[in-house]
């Protein structure tokens, strides 16, 4: 049997959620075993038009971005969307709360009308997308377990509970007991609450739990002391396109 | 492209002419074998997107000659203002998947400078190690993954593994002593989570950096073996000099990477604070980076800026890896960019004991982050990340949030001076096929390491040069 084809595409990101791929180090050739990787932009030469499956990386932010992912879904049997630029816009869609003009002109001044931009975007809202690689950044670990799921024909798994059932797990003191916020309550599991065991609090970057309470969580945050301002950035931070930023 | 029957009478079309007239100043190059086009969409093996497009016209005149970077800009600067100084660090470390632990350093110290956050000893030895942990990260990564293959005549790291088995792996063990050594200090190699301003808010134990210091140790060896290979294969490198003004913070004490002042080869000493009067940002409508030029038409960053303005301060074993290698300071070459970043490989394991060390001999500590005293003001940090010196500079409100903020990328101040060497090179390189050429030039792009992603968000610093803090004059540049 051939194996299955697989290529890698980014739009706006910072490619990290590839080079977690790559730090897979010796794991990374037991998979690149089973399938055949046509384009692999950051790490080879050579790209092909036929493959089975695309992992694309990064949010969409201007018009000329959607005809290439569009493109790329023709092209494609399944469409993983790979980081949190890419599943749920992410840290990008920090810019949309802005006025056009003066993000534009804040980074490239009188020259701002140059290059085209709008609205950074997670793929999803362009196009179908088969299954997504949540995180900011991904874990390799993770994708390596979608990434045989897929390969075997299977819809992955994801975990749909939120981050406090691993933070628990990891035996965490709750940053709510510290008078601290954290958005563990309503993101979507799978990291092992990795930033709140590292000394940080839950970011988001995994996107909203299925059935996430936005209001109750909001009134966990009033009730916990943090201001309106405050809230609001941790809510903007990665979960900017979702209905959970004010 | 195989040469056209159609390209053949074209050189001796050309070579009669050159003969003809001997004395024509034009510097037509004797082999020209017709028109040529290197058009390359998307250069593989880097960090982000960039083109190549030359064309050589049939007499060997070059009518394009150009460096293109259409990455999609992320204007991260402006996504900064009105952010609170504890979250500053985390939203920068977005810019780059590969520089991560460098924006996070060169942002806590510019908001430190900013906010009079004093840190203590051991938050400095702690924050060496992580730029060191993500230098030798990334310059393995460039050396292994990215450069080799060209040298080699394959088109990935791929097949070395099945042609080179044991050379693959000594590369790929270092590797993953490189990212275990990022994750013992930082908690994960990419965007960590544990530094913060003022300190950080994990440790690692005794016993963990007694087991790194045994990582860094073997470490050693792998390097040593990549040496000799280097420095068996030098021949593969292209022979190409094109002296330029280099760039790289530098110290009179160290072979500066954490701190010290900008330096140049041609241009006096500068505090980081005045870091605008070198780069000096201008923009292209080809690019969605900026570019920048201090004394001449562009300048180098980056491992051979560093080795250049700094060999005299390798710690011993460094030093015996550039004399094998045959690197000398004031080495013109930029296809050598990666060889230096071999010599800075085993400085910065070298560096990396010695510091594990102190930290064992002072015992790791649980402290506190340093606190803030907020009030308005402005700060500026620099750090030398894997490709260059990294600027950030910013601007806080009296509630400690962003009022704005710059960042110059090193692939930035790269940008400029790839192009310059492009157009060096491209005539020499006429007498080559379309299929060299393209190598030739990629592989020049190649050498400089450029992370694309990273440069397209940066902008224009307004107002942070030396004077007094003052709220805010939007001077827009040109």
């Amino acid at each position: 049997m051939a194996k299955p084809k697989i290529a890698f595409f980014d739009f706006a990101g910072c490619e990290g959620d590839q080079l977690q791929i790559a730090n897979l180090e010796e794991r990374l050739l037991d998979i690149l075993g089973h399938v055949e990787v046509v384009s692999f932009r950051e790490v080879v030469t050579g790209h092909s038009d036929d493959y089975d499956v695309a992992f694309v990386e990064g949010s969409i932010t201007r018009p000329e971005d959607e005809i290439r992912l569009k493109e790329i879904r023709k092209n494609a049997k399944v469409l993983v969307a790979l980081g949190a630029c890419a599943a749920i816009g992410g840290i990008n869609c920090l810019k949309n709360f802005m006025a056009e003009n003066v993000y534009r002109e804040e980074v490239y001044g009188g020259s701002a009308r140059w290059f085209p931009t709008y609205a950074a975007r997670p793929l999803k809202s362009v196009v179908k997308v088969d299954a997504e690689v949540p995180g900011c950044p991904i874990d390799p670990v993770e994708f390596a377990r979608i990434t045989k799921e897929l390969l075997q024909g299977r819809a992955p798994w994801i975990p749909d509970f939120p981050v406090c059932v691993e933070c628990k797990q990891a035996g965490n003191v709750c940053r709510y007991e510290m008078g601290k916020m954290c958005l563990g309550i309503i993101t979507r599991a799978g990291c092992k609450a990795a930033c709140v065991t590292e000394g940080a609090h839950c970011w988001g970057c995994r996107g909203l739990v299925p059935g996430a309470n936005l209001d109750a969580a909001r009134i966990v945050m009033d009730r916990a002391g943090s201001d309106r301002k405050a809230t609001q950035d941790l809510l903007r931070f990665f979960l900017g396109d979702t209905g959970a930023a004010l | 492209m195989a040469k056209t029957p159609a390209a053949k009478p074209a050189v001796k079309k050309e070579a009669a002419k050159a003969k003809k007239s001997p004395a024509t100043p034009i510097s037509v190059p004797a082999k020209v074998a017709g028109p040529k086009k290197v058009h390359v969409h998307y250069l593989t093996r880097v960090e982000g997107h960039g083109n190549i497009v030359v064309d050589v016209e049939a007499d060997g005149r070059v009518s394009t000659c150009r460096w293109e970077v259409p990455e999609a800009p992320r204007f991260f600067e402006a996504m900064l203002i009105g952010r609170d100084y504890k979250d500053v660090h985390h939203i920068v470390s977005r810019i780059c998947g590969i520089c991560a632990i460098g924006h996070q350093l060169a942002s806590l110290q510019a908001t430190e400078d900013a906010l009079n956050i004093n840190v203590s000893e051991q938050t400095h030895i702690l924050r060496r190690l992580a730029l060191h942990a993500e230098n030798l990260q990334s310059h393995l990564l460039h050396i292994a993954y990215l450069v080799l293959p060209d040298l080699m005549g394959v088109d990935s790291i791929l097949p070395l593994a099945t042609t080179h088995k044991d050379a693959v792996l000594k590369f790929i063990a270092a590797r993953r002593v490189s990212n275990e050594f990022s994750r013992l200090i930082c908690g994960r190699t990419t965007h960590p989570q544990r530094m913060t301003p003022g300190g950080f808010t994990m440790f690692p134990t005794t016993e963990q950096l007694e087991t790194l210091r045994g990582m860094l140790t073997d470490a050693l060896s792998n390097l040593d073996f990549a040496v000799d290979f280097f420095s068996g294969i030098m021949d593969k490198f292209p022979k190409f000099e094109r002296p330029t003004e280099y760039i790289g913070l530098v110290s009179p004490s160290e072979y500066a990477m954490y701190w010290g002042e900008i330096g140049s080869s041609t241009d006096e000493r500068r505090p980081v604070r005045q870091y605008r009067n070198i780069t000096r940002e201008y923009m292209i409508p080809t690019s969605t980076a900026k570019w920048t030029k201090n004394q001449g038409e562009s300048y180098m960053v980056g491992a051979l800026a560093r080795f250049n303005l700094n060999a005299e301060h390798l710690l011993p074993k460094a030093a015996a890896a550039a004399k094998k290698l045959g690197l000398k300071k004031g080495c013109t070459n930029p296809y050598l960019i990666t060889i230096a970043q071999l010599v800075e490989c085993v400085h910065t394991v070298e560096d990396s004991l010695q510091l594990t060390d102190e930290l064992l001999a002072r015992g790791i500590r649980d402290e506190a982050p340093a606190k803030a005293s907020i009030a308005a003001g402005r700060g500026a940090g620099a750090v030398e990340v894997p490709r260059g010196i990294l600027f950030h500079a910013y601007e806080y409100d009296e509630h400690g949030r962003i009022f704005q903020a710059d960042c110059v990328i090193p692939t930035n101040q790269n940008h400029g001076n790839i192009q310059k060497d492009l157009d060096a090179l491209v005539p020499l390189l006429s007498g080559l096929s379309e299929k060299e050429m393209e190598l030739r030039l990629s592989m020049l792009v190649r050498a400089y390491d450029p992370c694309i992603s990273c440069s397209t968000h940066f902008i224009d610093a307004r107002g942070l040069d030396d004077q007094k803090p003052s709220m805010v004059q939007f001077n827009y540049k040109k």
